[in-house]
C-alpha cells in the first residue's frame, strides 16, 4: 500500500520536472492557478402535506454537496484536481455518492502535435454513441475514466485518440476486477484539409471512425459471458453552404448485462440529422434508432452509473419548471424517435414583426418502441440466456413512449416589455420513462408566459405563469413567479406552484418558494426557503436540476 | 498521498499568488458549428476586447442574455471593435440543433460548440450563463454569472474601459 502511494506521489513530480525544462523561477511566475468552487447546502424540515416526517428525514437534516477544483497551468503543462464531499448527500442524490475525497487527479502535457493526460479524464468520441466519459454536478453524475491518454495530430486536419482506463463508480476503488477496464482509439479526418485540391471544395466534409472495447470477468455461475466486449462506430458530416448533414452508426458485439435482462443479442445504434439555415431561418430534422444498447463497464450495475457510452436524447430539454416536469429519458433497450425543429425570425418592420421582430420557434418530436420478434415458437421475447427477439430494422412498433409538439413565440413589445409564450403538447409513458408500471401515459397541454418588464436601466420585474392540465399521473398544476431583480447583483423571487387538480383532494399541495440572490463577479451566494417539486428550476437567472424537498437551501459558488 | 498531493498544491497556489500572471484562455479543442474542430487559442480580436459567454439550448436566461447582446452589436462592435463569442456547452442530445437555432434567431456573433464541456472545465464554469471579457491581450480581465434585464449595459461599460473610450 504505502509503495503504491509513494509511486503515485512520484508521477506527479515527475511530470512536473520532465516536462517542465523551466527555471525554478518560471515554475512560479509564469504559472497559472484557476479553480472553481461550490456548496449545496440543504436543511431539510418535515412537512406533513409532502409526506415528509421525521423518520423520514432519519436524523439527516444538513444535506452538503460540495467541490473545489484547482487548475495549474505552466506553459504546454498542466495538472489538476477536484476535491468532493457529500457529507450527507443531498436529497434526490445516489447514496453511494456519501463520502469525501479527490474523485478527480489528472496531469497533462500538450503540444499542436501531442497531448498527454494521466489520472483522470472525460473524453468523447463522436456524438458518444460508443464511448463519453463526462460528469454533471447538478445530477451527481461521474463516469470519468482514470488511465491514460494520447492526443495525436500528426498533420492538420487528422486527429487521432486513443485511452484506456477504469471509470469511476461513486467512491468504490478499482481493484481486483470489481469492475471493467475500458480501451478505445478514435480517428477524425477533416478531407478538406488533407486531400489536395479539396481545401476549397464547396462540400466540407468531416469522416471519423472508433472503436471501443471493454473487459470484465466472467464470474457468473450460469451465463458464459463475453469477457471482452467490443464496439465500434463510423461518423460522416457533410456540410455544403446552408446545409449540413450528420450520421453516426454504432455496433456493439452481444453484451449480456443486468439492463438487457442477460440475453446475447448484438446491439445497433444510428443517430442522423440535417439541417438548412441561413440569417433567420433555421430547419433540423434529427432520427434515431437505437437497439439494446446499454454499454457499461460493469454488466451487473443497474443503475445510472459506469457508462461507457452516451445515448442522446432528441427532443427539446424544456426550461420552464412545468414544461420540464416530464422529461425524456433514452431508453438504452430499443426506442425509435424523430424531431423536428424549425426556428424564424419575422423580419423587423413587418406587421407580424413589429420594431423589433419577433421570434418563432416550432418543435417536434416523438419516440416509440422498436419491434421484437421472438426468435422461435417456444421462446418467449427477451429471455434470459438467449439470443432475446429478432427486430427489423425499419419497423415502429406502436407502443409511444413520448410525443411533444412545442411552439414558442418571443416577442419585444417595446423598450419596456418582453415576453414569451409557449404551447406544449405532451405524450408521457410513466409507465415505462419512470418505471411506474400499469399507469396509462399522462397526456397533458402545457402553457406558459414570461413576461419581463423593465423598470429602469438596471431594475426589472419578471413574472411567469404557467399551467399543466392532464387527467393522468398527478392531474393540473398551476404555477407563478415573480421576481425583481437589480442588474447585475441583486435577485429576490418569490414562486409557487399549486397542484390544485391532484386526484387526492390531501395532496393538493403549494409548492411556495421565497429566494434572493447576490452576485458579484463570478460568486454568487443564493438562499431559498420553501418547498420544491422535482425538476429543472432556473432561479435567479441560472437553471439546475433540483429534487423534491422542504426547507431552506443555500448555495455558494464562485470561481478564480 | 491524496494529502501530500494537496499539500503540494497548497504551496503552489501559495507560491505563486503574489506573482502570478492575470489568467488568459486555456488552450483547448473544441468545434465549429459545422463539426471541425477549433482551437481556443484562435479566440482572438486584433487587440480589441473579447465578450466570451457559456450558454445552452436549455438554459432560458442564457439566450436571453444574448439576444440582449445581438441587439446591441452592431452598435457595439463600431464603437469598440469588441468580439462576442457564444458557447454552447449542448452535448450530443442538441448540437444538431444549435446551429437552426442561431440562424432562427439571426444572431450575428461566432457561435462555438463545447459537446463534452472540455473548454466549460478548463475555464472552470459552474452554472451558465457565465461570461468572461477579455482585454485586447487576451487576458480575463472580469467575468460574471446569471443574466438579468440590463446586465449588459454594465459589460458594456468595462468594454467602454479597456477600449479606452469613456
Amino acid at each position: 500500500m504505502l509503495k503504491i502511494r509513494i509511486m503515485r506521489k512520484l508521477w506527479i513530480v515527475l511530470f512536473l520536472l520532465a516536462f517542465t525544462s523551466l527555471e525554478a523561477q518560471d515554475f512560479l511566475d509564469k504559472a497559472q492557478i484557476n479553480g472553481s468552487f461550490q456548496v449545496d447546502g440543504q436543511f431539510y424540515q418535515p412537512d406533513d402535506a409532502l409526506g415528509i416526517t421525521d423518520s423520514l428525514i432519519g436524523g439527516r437534516k444538513l444535506g452538503l454537496n460540495g467541490f473545489g477544483n484547482i487548475t495549474y497551468t505552466l506553459g504546454k503543462f498542466s495538472a489538476g484536481m477536484r476535491y468532493e464531499a457529500f457529507l450527507t448527500p443531498l436529497a434526490g442524490f445516489d447514496p453511494l455518492q456519501e463520502g469525501n475525497g479527490f474523485p478527480y487527479l489528472w496531469a497533462s502535457y500538450q503540444t499542436d502535435f501531442v497531448g498527454v493526460t494521466v489520472g483522470n479524464f472525460y473524453e468523447q468520441f463522436g456524438n458518444g454513441l460508443i464511448l463519453r466519459s463526462y460528469e454533471e454536478w447538478t445530477l451527481g453524475y461521474d463516469n470519468s475514466i482514470n488511465g491514460m491518454r494520447v492526443i495525436l495530430r500528426p498533420s492538420a486536419g487528422i486527429t487521432i485518440k486513443g485511452v484506456y482506463g477504469t471509470q469511476r463508480y461513486f467512491w468504490q476503488k478499482y481493484e481486483n476486477g470489481n469492475r471493467g477496464i475500458v480501451r478505445g482509439l478514435d480517428a477524425e479526418v477533416d478531407l478538406n484539409q488533407t486531400i489536395k485540391g479539396w481545401e476549397s471544395a464547396a462540400v466540407r466534409v468531416l469522416v471519423g471512425a472508433s472503436g471501443v472495447s471493454k473487459y470484465q470477468k466472467d464470474n457468473d455461475p450460469l451465463y458464459n459471458l463475453p469477457e471482452n466486449v467490443g464496439a465500434w462506430a463510423g461518423r460522416v458530416n457533410l456540410s455544403a453552404g446552408k446545409f449540413n448533414f450528420a450520421t453516426e452508426y454504432a455496433y456493439k458485439i452481444n453484451d449480456p448485462s443486468a439492463i438487457n435482462n442477460f440475453i446475447y443479442h448484438e446491439g445497433q445504434a444510428v443517430l442522423s440529422s440535417l439541417s438548412y439555415s441561413q440569417p433567420g431561418l433555421g430547419v433540423v430534422l434529427q432520427l434515431k434508432r437505437v437497439d439494446n444498447f446499454s454499454f457499461k463497464s460493469d454488466r451487473r450495475v443497474n443503475g445510472n452509473a459506469v457508462d461507457i457510452n452516451f445515448i442522446p436524447p432528441i427532443n427539446r430539454t424544456h426550461s420552464y419548471s412545468l414544461a420540464a416536469r416530464y422529461p425524456y429519458a433514452t431508453q438504452p433497450n430499443g426506442e425509435m424517435g424523430l424531431q423536428f425543429q424549425l426556428n424564424y425570425k419575422i423580419p423587423k418592420g413587418t406587421a407580424l414583426g413589429g420594431k423589433y421582430g419577433t421570434g418563432i420557434a416550432v418543435n417536434f418530436s416523438q419516440v416509440n418502441d422498436i419491434v421484437r420478434n421472438p426468435i422461435n415458437d417456444t421462446t418467449l421475447v427477451n429471455t434470459s440466456g438467449t439470443l432475446g427477439y429478432t427486430s427489423d430494422f425499419f419497423k415502429v412498433s406502436d407502443s409511444v413512449f413520448f410525443r411533444d409538439f412545442n411552439i414558442e413565440i418571443e416577442k419585444k413589445i417595446n423598450n419596456k416589455w418582453k415576453a414569451v409564450l409557449q404551447y406544449m403538447n405532451l405524450h408521457y409513458d410513466i409507465a415505462t420513462i419512470e418505471g411506474h408500471a400499469g399507469e396509462p401515459a399522462v397526456k397533458a397541454h402545457i402553457g406558459v408566459l414570461d413576461l419581463t418588464h423593465k423598470l429602469t436601466s438596471r431594475k426589472s420585474l419578471r413574472m411567469e405563469l404557467q399551467g399543466l392540465f392532464t387527467e393522468q399521473d398527478e392531474g393540473d398544476w398551476a404555477a407563478a413567479m415573480l421576481e425583481y431583480a437589480i442588474a447585475p447583483r441583486w435577485f429576490f423571487n418569490v414562486a409557487d406552484q399549486y397542484n390544485y387538480g391532484h386526484p387526492d383532494a390531501d395532496k393538493r399541495n403549494h409548492y411556495y418558494t421565497v429566494s434572493m440572490g447576490y452576485l458579484k463577479e463570478s460568486t454568487r451566494v443564493a438562499l431559498t426557503y420553501g418547498r420544491q417539486s422535482e425538476g429543472v428550476v432556473c432561479v435567479g437567472g441560472v437553471c439546475r436540476q433540483v429534487p423534491a424537498s422542504s426547507g431552506l437551501t443555500i448555495t455558494v459558488s464562485t470561481n478564480f | 498521498m491524496r494529502t501530500s498531493i494537496f499539500v503540494l498544491f497548497a504551496l503552489l497556489l501559495f507560491y505563486s499568488v503574489g506573482s502570478l500572471a492575470q489568467s488568459e484562455i486555456p488552450q483547448v479543442t473544441i468545434k465549429t458549428l459545422d463539426g471541425k474542430p477549433f482551437s481556443t487559442s484562435e479566440i482572438t480580436n486584433e487587440g480589441k476586447p473579447v465578450i466570451l459567454s457559456f450558454w445552452a439550448l436549455w438554459c432560458k436566461p442564457c439566450q436571453k442574455e444574448l439576444d440582449a447582446f445581438n441587439e446591441n452589436y452592431a452598435d457595439w462592435q463600431e464603437e469598440t471593435g469588441v468580439k462576442i463569442y457564444a458557447i454552447s456547452i449542448d452535448d450530443s442530445r442538441s448540437t444538431a440543433r444549435v446551429m437552426p437555432m442561431v440562424n432562427g434567431k439571426a444572431w450575428e456573433f461566432e457561435v462555438l460548440l463545447d459537446p463534452n464541456s472540455d473548454f466549460k472545465r478548463a475555464m472552470n464554469v459552474n452554472m451558465i450563463p457565465h461570461t468572461f471579457l477579455l482585454d485586447g491581450e487576451g487576458k480575463i480581465v472580469s467575468q460574471h454569472t446569471a443574466y438579468f434585464e440590463g446586465a449588459e449595459f454594465e459589460l458594456y461599460d468595462k468594454v467602454k474601459k479597456i477600449a479606452g473610450i469613456e
